[in-house]
């Protein structure tokens, strides 16, 4: 990096036969670093890269645009023609859009969908709070503290992310029953906990084991202990895998519908549980579940949207380890 | 010591606070006990707004006040509200809270519920084969009806009704709210106008077909698209032909496997349907060709009708609540239907559906609920309280005059026909293998290129074998 002349005799044989061909002594190790860089910068964005990326993303939104659309169009149209024909109606200004559906899905029935928003609020935090909490702790106990059988307990609890949720939902609400917890917001939060820690301590885990030692070391040397090497050395520099976790989980909980219809209870159902009923005792009112779905998803796209940066870094973080 | 005697002071505080707050609750409920106790009576006068019904009935199950009963079903809004109103005079008469809950997951939820022994009070199950399951699989959790209940049905059902309500000679599970199937959609005007003739007898009824036709025409609309259930309304269709072309003996022999699901008779009921059905000259009216039926969502199959491409749908009495906000539903206005007609001179086969209540609890207020459920007090209350119509139950105790639309009433009418014979939904006694299954699976294959003797042979092969 610095100006130090680089000596007659150099450790890096490829660096020689590099150097060799260039002019100046100085700059040459960067200008290979720059080199790569430069290519890898120019296949990247290559405008044929650039023109699949397009294209790839608008063939993947299109069908949430095509929701979209429907979701603002009179019943009749959903159910006798298909999104896509009222193109050319907006070119002519013949067509038809109303908020009908997003009135009927937001106070069409008995029940107000504010208390839904409330509950799916009242239910994603704690889910994402608690198994990001117990995992930081577990990851650490993995990561920095040696004790007999860790290797093994490491790889049973990654090992579990495997274990479809599904095959525990019966055994878990029994438990649930017999404890008497039922009817208690405690079983959708324990539930999501349960089914998110082995993904969360092993993502966490592993962004823990890339803080170099030393920097552990240093601080144990100073006199820190578990507690404070935890709060003051690694949780800061853990900040970006919190948060995409964070959000991963978040998303997930949100947009759950099995947990939620199988554990919460009529006074603790999620959002997602009320828009799956909208379609009506026989499906015949299906043409609101567009508009009930746009609903639904605002609080995640808001969320998605305002943190993704965190998330595209923490998952890289996390998941690509040299 | 200042401090253990300050504590010990904010301890004996803080009992008498708790003291004094367990008083004035013991109190309030002391005065809430007499005053519901006293203004009880008074109560029936006053609300004119909820049908009264006579409180007697359930005295003899003590005293209720304060209870609550837990409901579990697939009925889920706007449906919820009327059935949610319909049980305000048993609230009234009893203090009984009843606390409704509604999923449209309920079939497989309700079984996941038995198992971790969360099961509601009360269920309302919309096919006599889960019945079947459920005492089958778990015969400790679901409990007999009661005496009361069971008089009621006695007194207001008919024994065909009884009968899916019971597994081994046990009465489990009263009927409900009841589906009358065999209905043909059309549109009044239209046939005034061209001068149509309702049909009364299957043959005039293919001269009727074969009559629009000929006028250049496609007289037929269907659709059997429905989620992961698609092909049930296509099972219909072959019920209704089958009660028809068959007979009601032979319909009870084909679901309880008496005779094998490839019977001859029950392929000639596949090619009475086909004459109709996978004729390209009869169908599909405004929606495409004969394969179209199995893409249409059956929700909006009898749509074509409105605006005039096609004459017939035959549908449930529930699609009354299928068609599009402001359609009315009468025999003057823009739809109505008429019974799907028949070659038998001697009986009228109707094809049915509906719920039965099944309890999971015998506590008293369960009890005194499910009774309240099997009497015309119910029945008539329930077609009170839905004004926009769309229901209907086999209880003859109830009151035609109560039914909201005039098609409610026809159905009522049909149901109580001397010469009906009410068949419940096949596919819905069949195996779950094959009534929600194969046999739906295989419609779909018959209106995309299977032919009869192909489908009716895979499912008769798909039968399970311990259930004969």
């Amino acid at each position: 990096m610095t100006s130090t002349p680089i000596p007659p005799v150099v450790p890096d044989t490829d660096l020689t036969t590099e150097g060799e061909t260039e002019g100046p002594r100085g700059p040459r190790k960067i200008s290979r670093l720059e080199k790569r860089a430069i290519a890898a910068k120019g296949r990247l964005s290559s405008p044929w890269a650039s023109f699949l990326a397009i294209l790839i993303a608008l063939l993947w939104t299109i069908p949430s645009v095509g929701l979209l659309v429907t979701s603002f169009r009179p019943e009749l149209d959903i159910r006798r023609s298909g999104w896509w024909t009222v193109i050319p109606g907006i070119f002519t200004g013949e067509a038809e859009f109303t908020l009908d559906n997003y009135d009927q899905a937001l106070y069409g029935s008995g029940s107000n969908l504010s208390t839904y928003f409330v509950n799916s609020f009242v239910i994603t935090l704690p889910a994402v709070v608690i198994p990001i909490t117990l995992a930081l702790l577990a990851a650490y106990a993995f990561a920095w503290i040696e004790f007999r059988g860790r290797e093994i307990l490491f790889v049973a609890i990654f090992a579990l992310q495997v274990v479809p949720l599904q095959v525990a939902l019966v055994p878990l609400l029994r438990d649930y029953v017999t404890v008497g917890l039922n009817g208690t917001f405690w079983t959708v939060w324990l539930s999501h906990s349960i089914f998110a820690l082995p993904l969360a301590i092993f993502l966490l885990h592993n962004f823990m084991k890339d803080i170099p030692r030393s920097l552990v070391e240093a601080a144990r040397v100073d006199g820190a202990g578990h507690v404070k090497i935890f709060f003051q050395v690694l949780l800061p520099l853990l900040v970006p895998a919190i948060a995409s976790f964070a959000i991963f989980q978040f998303l997930w909980v949100w947009n759950d519908l099995l947990v939620g219809l199988t554990f919460a209870d009529v006074g603790t159902y999620p959002l997602t549980v009320r828009v799956a009923e909208m379609a009506g005792s026989r499906g015949g009112d299906w043409h609101i579940l567009t508009a009930g779905a746009f609903i639904s998803i605002i609080v995640p796209l808001i969320v998605f949207v305002a943190l993704q940066r965190y998330f595209v870094r923490g998952l890289l973080a996390g998941s690509v380890k040299g | 010591m200042t401090r253990s005697t300050m504590t010990g002071a904010a301890r004996r505080r803080a009992f008498a606070v708790a003291a004094g707050g367990a008083s004035l609750a013991l109190v309030l409920a002391a005065c809430g006990g007499g005053g519901d106790g006293g203004d009880g009576g008074g109560d029936g006068g006053d609300a004119a707004a909820t049908p009264e019904i006579d409180c007697s009935a359930y005295e003899e199950f003590g005293d209720l006040e304060g209870t609550e009963v837990s409901v579990y079903t697939s009925i889920v809004e706007p449906e919820q509200a009327t059935q949610e109103d319909s049980y305000d005079p048993f609230e009234e008469c009893t203090g009984v809270t009843v606390n409704y809950e509604g999923s449209r997951e309920f079939e497989a939820q309700l079984l996941v519920r038995i198992q971790a022994g969360n099961a509601p009070d009360i269920a309302y199950l919309p096919q006599p084969g889960l019945l079947n399951t459920i005492v089958t699989d778990f015969p400790d959790a679901i409990v007999p009806a009661p005496e009361a209940t069971v008089s009621n049905v006695d007194e207001f059902f008919s024994e065909s009704w009884k009968d899916y309500g019971t597994v081994d000679g046990t009465f489990y599970a009263a009927p409900l709210g009841s589906n009358v199937k065999s209905y043909v959609w059309y549109s009044p005007s239209m046939f005034e106008d061209a001068g149509y003739e309702i049909p009364t007898t299957w043959d005039e009824m293919m001269d009727l077909t074969a009559e629009i036709a000929d006028s250049g025409a496609i007289p037929w609309c269907a659709g059997v698209e429905s989620g992961d259930a698609t092909g049930w309304p296509a099972t219909d269709w072959i019920e209704d032909v089958v009660l028809r072309t068959a007979g009601p003996e032979v319909y009870d022999q084909w679901y309880t496997h008496e005779i094998p699901f490839n019977d001859p008779q029950i392929v000639e009921a596949f090619d009475a349907t086909g004459d109709i059905l996978k004729d390209p000259a009869y169908v599909n009216g405004g929606l495409g060709g004969v394969d179209s039926i199995a893409t249409t969502a059956w929700t909006d199959a009898g749509y074509p009708i409105l605006d005039g491409s096609c004459w017939l749908h035959r549908a449930a009495n529930f699609y009354q609540t299928q068609w599009p906000e402001g359609t009315e539903v009468a025999e003057d206005g823009d739809v109505y239907a008429f019974y799907l007609p028949t070659n038998q001179t001697d009986i009228k086969p109707v094809l049915g559906g509906g719920e039965f209540v099944a309890a999971f609890n015998d506590r008293p207020e369960v009890q005194a609920f499910q009774t309240y459920l099997s009497s015309a007090d119910w029945a008539n209350a329930k077609a009170m309280t839905t004004p926009m119509g769309g229901w209907v139950s086999a209880n003859n105790g109830l009151d035609p005059e109560n039914l909201a639309t005039e098609f409610d009433q026809l159905s009522a009418e049909i149901l109580a026909d001397p010469d009906a014979v009410i068949r419940f939904d096949a596919s819905d006694l069949m195996p779950g293998e094959v009534g929600a299954g194969t046999f739906w699976t295989g419609m779909v294959n018959w209106f995309t290129g299977s032919d009869t003797q192909e489908v009716v042979d895979t499912i008769e092969a798909s039968w399970p074998a311990s259930s004969s």
